[in-house]
């Protein structure tokens, strides 16, 4: 009927063709490509990050030290908002008119669609009376976060504080942290991290094109829960820690204070210190700068990263080593004439002192220098002294580096000092390959010289003593969680070599310094504490006191050691303070000291050394030009220095009956130099 | 009468009704995941695209069941009157249409109703088309002839370029294959498959390389099919011609294409991508689509569809919805019934007696296919965005009573294939 019949089956096979070649794109994209899938995911769900709640941090009875407090921060999505009261809503929140078109300014900016911050940790009451009206402000809202709080303000280079992952710390963290991730820079918070933190929980929310959110993608099939971070019970004793750092203001210097028995660290004072609250909230990088200006460093952990000649405290470690080597026995006699030969020198006693005929109890009693110098000489010439110096010296070495010394301790903290303990190598570079002898490096028989030791290093070597031979781990976490899990190395005791019989002597001789020798005045009723003051000498500046000691003799249940930068002797600074520690640790409270010493004296002293920029240099230096001097605070530094002995005698003489029984009634915790 | 009422109603080829409706009720379930609302999940609610979609659908079905009952003579009659009203529409529609996304398309009707003279464009000009190549001396293969047809699809496709709708032009363009089943030389379809690949190699590859390929063609041609020299030469012609071609194309390109056409052929083409800007709609189609995997996400579960990541969802995308919530599956189902339609039209058109209702089935066939293969590639990236509906199946009463109808008067035509010649 048609010539062009057969044309039909050219236009259908066309309609076929166009047909399959659609059908095999389509093949392709929907059955073969998975890429599709994806990128539809990606556009709808957001994994939205679900922070948990960081662990808190309890003291040793369970006293909370850092926990988090909710803040609120006022959210907008510029979009919803509609027109309301502006003028009311200012006032709620405490902003003026331009603040607030500068804010909505600044949201909008970054989104009309999503919800960005408009106000920042507002306080709990702007909080309540904002969502009282809440329904007034469409776009607006609330959210709460968590901040780090610090109900005592104390412990705050322990506890460290945290801060928004830098850089370094996310690539370091390999994807874990992103920016903005609140992490642990110091501290305890820093080296507990991966406990602390916790586990971040995700919720796959979706999205649409507007980036409103639409609800939860899957029912929640792909989300996991946030888990808490593990509880840490700190090893730290709130009340004695709080009183440490009462005693130690306007100080610098470091308490540390062990546990024998455990390693535990009771008490860790670095001072000066700061308000642990300071570094949380709205003024947090206000407060950093300033006390980042502060010329004592209070962000200097000075028991781990401080470090100080040991001075006379060394002295016992010294006894123990030359009677474990059979050097000297406790009956061994030395006659002191107030001086020492060593060599071709003559090395005066401490003050030129003549102390006779002495035993060991008593050299370390009367702190005898001419008697440890002798051990010193006899431990490192056993060998003959010339050439074989420097393998005795060695020998030496080691076996005081057992004590603790001249490498980290480990300790759960970051950033941790060695101190310092020569080698004779190093000892051979500075004088050449036998170009030196006992003699030359004398001083470190008496702690001074190269010998450098942490305050952490010098308590553990108390509780080393304290124990007779061992130490565990000093640590300042006793247990992570509520399985309340100790680190095994911190049940591991570590032997120093030196057996335990040859403890007693040594520490008869501590007991006398405390008893009747040079801390006499820092002797606590009925508890018998076994100590040695120190009194290290620093260049062109007042002495370093330095203290260490145990408590109680038998069974002794704590260790520690005090160092107070530039004050003058162990027995005038360090001891006192360590015994109010020791007293209020074992007894509760502090009693009233037949020495007539008393706490408030300590805390009230203001002992800050001149260094640029100190207000005690400012001070000196205003007074020096004006020729007078004022009594205002600021300048108390330079005043004190001077009244302090005549204010020590009055109060001896007073003997106050109003610092016995509650003499630790605490005052307002406030730095005078602020 | 009784008889002959029976017979009409057994005549109706009730298998293209059913395709039909398969594809409305597709449509309609696509529209309503489209623009589902979790707030608002009423079936029925007029103030949605679904509600009046579904309206659309049941004036259609009227409107399908009046022109069943038309008689068909006259059909063949008005078809003049139809295509002079649509040629004047179309003309109404550039002084007082509503402009609707740049495209001056719409005539107002009131009470939120608009009409698009342009789908209606698309049958009436089947109808004259039909009609006139019906008439007796009348032969596509004469110039004359093939002038006058020209011409009658040319102008209303001239007017609808003015609004201007490119995919309404280009809809009618499918025509040739009328011409083509009606005797037009089969050097015409050669010729626009040519100019077609022509077009996109010179905008793809260095020109000289495509000339080259030109060249090597010819004479591959002339080599293996030695048979006249009227072909030699023929085959000489068109080389020359095609490599005249190659070198207007880029100036051709660049000086004569707005620069939103460019720049949406360039998407296709892959010379420059632009995902948050021209290319957006498209790659968010494609992932649409292409997330469906072989079952889709299910229905109501789209979330390309649902969280409106696709515009245009229930008209020119319409096709994401299917992709993304029924998969691969739904594709071959949506794309096999659309093929099955339109081989049974041609089938229909094969078995008409009268030339009329041949050429008019041919015309139905060529726009159908036209807007399904236009649509769809455009939605998997194998085309430009041209913003045309999917027949039956997008939202829109003009563009589904316009179907409608062009498709139900070719049901009506066959019901009376048996009937007398009308031309």
């Amino acid at each position: 009927m048609n010539n062009y019949f057969e044309r039909r089956y050219v236009i259908a096979g066309i309609f076929i063709a166009f047909v399959l070649i659609l059908l095999a794109r389509l093949f392709y994209i929907q059955v073969v490509d998975d890429r599709y899938f994806l990128y539809a995911q990606n556009n709808v769900i957001r994994r939205l990050i679900q922070y948990p709640a960081r662990g808190p941090i309890l003291d040793r009875n369970g006293k909370i030290m850092v926990q988090n407090e909710p803040v609120y921060d006022i959210m907008v999505v510029p979009k919803q908002v509609k027109p309301f009261d502006t003028l009311e809503f200012c006032k709620l929140l405490d902003i003026d008119k331009d603040g607030f078109d500068k804010r909505m300014i600044k949201a909008r900016k970054y989104s009309p669609y999503r919800s960005s911050v408009f106000e920042k940790q507002i306080t709990a009451q702007q909080y309540a009376s904002f969502m009282e009206r809440l329904s007034e402000f469409p776009g607006f809202d609330a959210i709460q976060r968590p901040i780090r709080t610090y109900p005592d303000s104390t412990a705050a280079q322990f506890l460290g504080y945290i801060g928004e992952a830098t850089d370094a710390i996310i690539k370091r963290s390999k994807g874990y942290y992103s920016p903005g991730d609140y992490v642990g820079i110091t501290g305890v918070e820093k080296s507990y991290e991966s406990v602390l933190r916790g586990q971040r929980g995700v919720r796959n929310m979706l999205y649409d094109s507007h980036n409103v959110p639409k609800g939860i993608y899957a029912n929640g099939a792909y989300d996991t829960a946030a888990v808490a971070g593990e509880r840490l019970i700190s090893s730290l004793d709130t009340k004695i820690q709080k009183l440490g750092e009462k005693l130690m203001q306007n100080k610098v210097g470091s308490i540390v204070a062990i546990e024998p028995s455990t390693g535990e660290i009771l008490c860790f004072v670095s001072s000066p210190t700061y308000d642990p609250n300071l570094l949380v909230g709205k003024q947090r990088g206000h407060n950093a700068g300033i006390l980042y200006k502060d010329p004592y460093k209070p962000f200097f952990v000075r028991p781990i990263q401080a470090y100080y000649p040991p001075g006379s405290s060394f002295k016992p470690l010294s006894a123990l080593i030359a009677m474990q080597e059979g050097i000297i026995t406790p009956q061994t006699i030395y006659h002191c004439p107030g001086y020492y030969i060593a060599g071709n020198r003559r090395v005066k006693c401490f003050h030129g002192e003549v102390h006779g005929d002495v035993n060991l109890a008593r050299a370390v009693a009367e702190s005898c220098n001419g008697y440890f110098f002798m051990v010193f000489e006899r431990l490192v010439n056993r060998m003959g002294g010339g050439r074989k110096t420097d393998t005795a010296f060695n020998y030496w070495r080691d076996n005081v580096a057992k004590f603790g010394l001249g490498h980290r301790l480990d300790l759960d903290l970051p950033a941790e000092n060695r101190g310092n303990l020569p080698k004779a190598g190093y000892y051979d570079k500075v004088y050449g390959r036998n170009g030196w002898r006992s003699s030359t490096v004398i001083s470190l028989g008496i702690g001074q010289g190269e010998l450098l030791a942490t305050p952490l290093q010098l308590a553990n070597i108390e509780a080393t003593i304290a124990n007779h031979g061992f130490y565990y781990k000093p640590h300042l976490i006793k247990s992570i969680g509520n399985e309340r899990v100790i680190r095994n190395e911190y049940t591991e005791k570590n032997y120093v070599g030196v057996d335990s019989q040859y403890f007693e002597p040594v520490i008869n001789g501590m007991q006398a310094v405390v008893d009747h020798g040079t801390a006499h005045d820092s002797k606590i009723p009925g508890i018998i504490m076994c100590g040695k003051t120190g009194t290290a000498e620093v260049k062109n500046k007042k002495d370093n006191s330095v203290f260490v000691a145990f408590a109680p003799r038998d069974n002794p249940k704590i260790a520690i050691a005090v160092v107070v930068e530039n004050s003058g002797q162990g027995a005038t600074w360090a001891a006192p303070i360590a015994s109010f520690i020791v007293e209020q640790y074992l007894r509760g409270s502090i009693s009233k000291r037949p020495s007539g010493i008393y706490p408030e004296y300590y805390m009230n002293a203001n002992l800050l050394p001149e260094v640029p920029g100190s207000p005690a240099e400012k001070a000196r230096k205003r007074a020096d030009s004006l020729r007078r001097v004022r009594q205002d605070s600021i300048k108390k530094a330079a005043a004190d220095t001077a009244k302090k002995q005549s204010e020590l005698k009055a109060a001896k003489n007073k003997q106050a009956g109003n610092t016995a029984q509650s003499s630790i009634a605490m005052l307002p915790k406030r730095r005078d130099d602020e | 009468m009784m008889n002959n009422q029976r017979s009409f109603f057994f005549n109706v080829d009730w298998l293209t009704v059913l395709i039909y409706l398969a594809l409305c009720t597709i449509g309609w379930f696509n529209i309503r995941a489209a623009v589902f609302d979790e707030a608002h999940p009423d079936i029925i609610d007029l103030s949605t695209e679904y509600g009046k979609q579904f309206i659309f659908i049941v004036t259609a079905l009227v409107l399908g069941s009046v022109v069943l009952l038309l008689e068909s003579r006259f059909i063949a009659a008005l078809a003049p009157a139809f295509y002079v009203v649509t040629v004047l529409l179309l003309l109404l529609v550039l002084v007082i249409g509503r402009n609707v996304g740049g495209n001056q398309a719409w005539i107002d009707l009131g009470g939120g109703f608009r009409l698009q003279p342009s789908e209606f464009a698309k049958f009436a000009t089947c109808l004259l088309l039909a009609r006139y190549l019906s008439s007796t001396n009348v032969k596509v293969t004469e110039l004359k002839s093939f002038l006058i047809a020209g011409g009658i699809i040319f102008l209303p496709m001239l007017l609808i370029k003015l609004q201007p709708d490119d995919g309404s032009t280009l809809v009618f363009c499918s025509l040739i294959f009328v011409l083509y089943r009606e005797g037009l030389s089969v050097y015409f379809l050669v010729f626009i498959g040519l100019v077609a690949t022509l077009f996109v190699l010179a905008l793809l590859y260095n020109v000289w390389f495509v000339v080259a390929g030109i060249v090597v063609a010819g004479l591959l041609l002339l080599l293996l099919f030695r048979r006249s020299r009227q072909f030699s030469v023929g085959v000489l012609i068109a080389t020359v011609a095609c490599v005249a071609f190659v070198f207007v194309v880029k100036p051709l390109y660049f000086d004569g294409l707005k620069k939103h056409q460019r720049a949406r052929i360039d998407e296709v083409l892959g010379l420059n991508h632009d995902k948050r800007g021209v290319g957006y709609n498209q790659n968010q189609s494609k992932i649409a689509i292409g997330s469906g995997r072989v079952w889709g996400k299910g229905y109501l579960q789209g979330t390309q569809t649902k969280y409106s990541f696709v515009p245009a969802q229930s008209t020119d995308f319409i096709f994401c919805t299917v992709g993304e919530e029924w998969g691969f599956a739904g594709s071959v189902t949506v794309l096999g019934l659309y093929l099955f339609l339109l081989l049974r039209i041609i089938h229909i058109a094969e078995r008409q007696r009268a030339p009329f209702s041949r050429i008019y089935g041919y015309g139905v066939a060529s726009i159908i296919f036209c807007h399904v293969i236009i649509n769809i590639a455009m939605a998997i990236g194998y085309m430009p965005v041209i913003g045309i509906p999917l027949p039956f199946i997008s939202y829109g009463g003009s563009s589904l009573w316009s179907f409608t109808i062009l498709l139900f008067i070719l049901l009506k035509l066959d019901s009376n294939r048996m009937g007398m010649n009308y031309a």
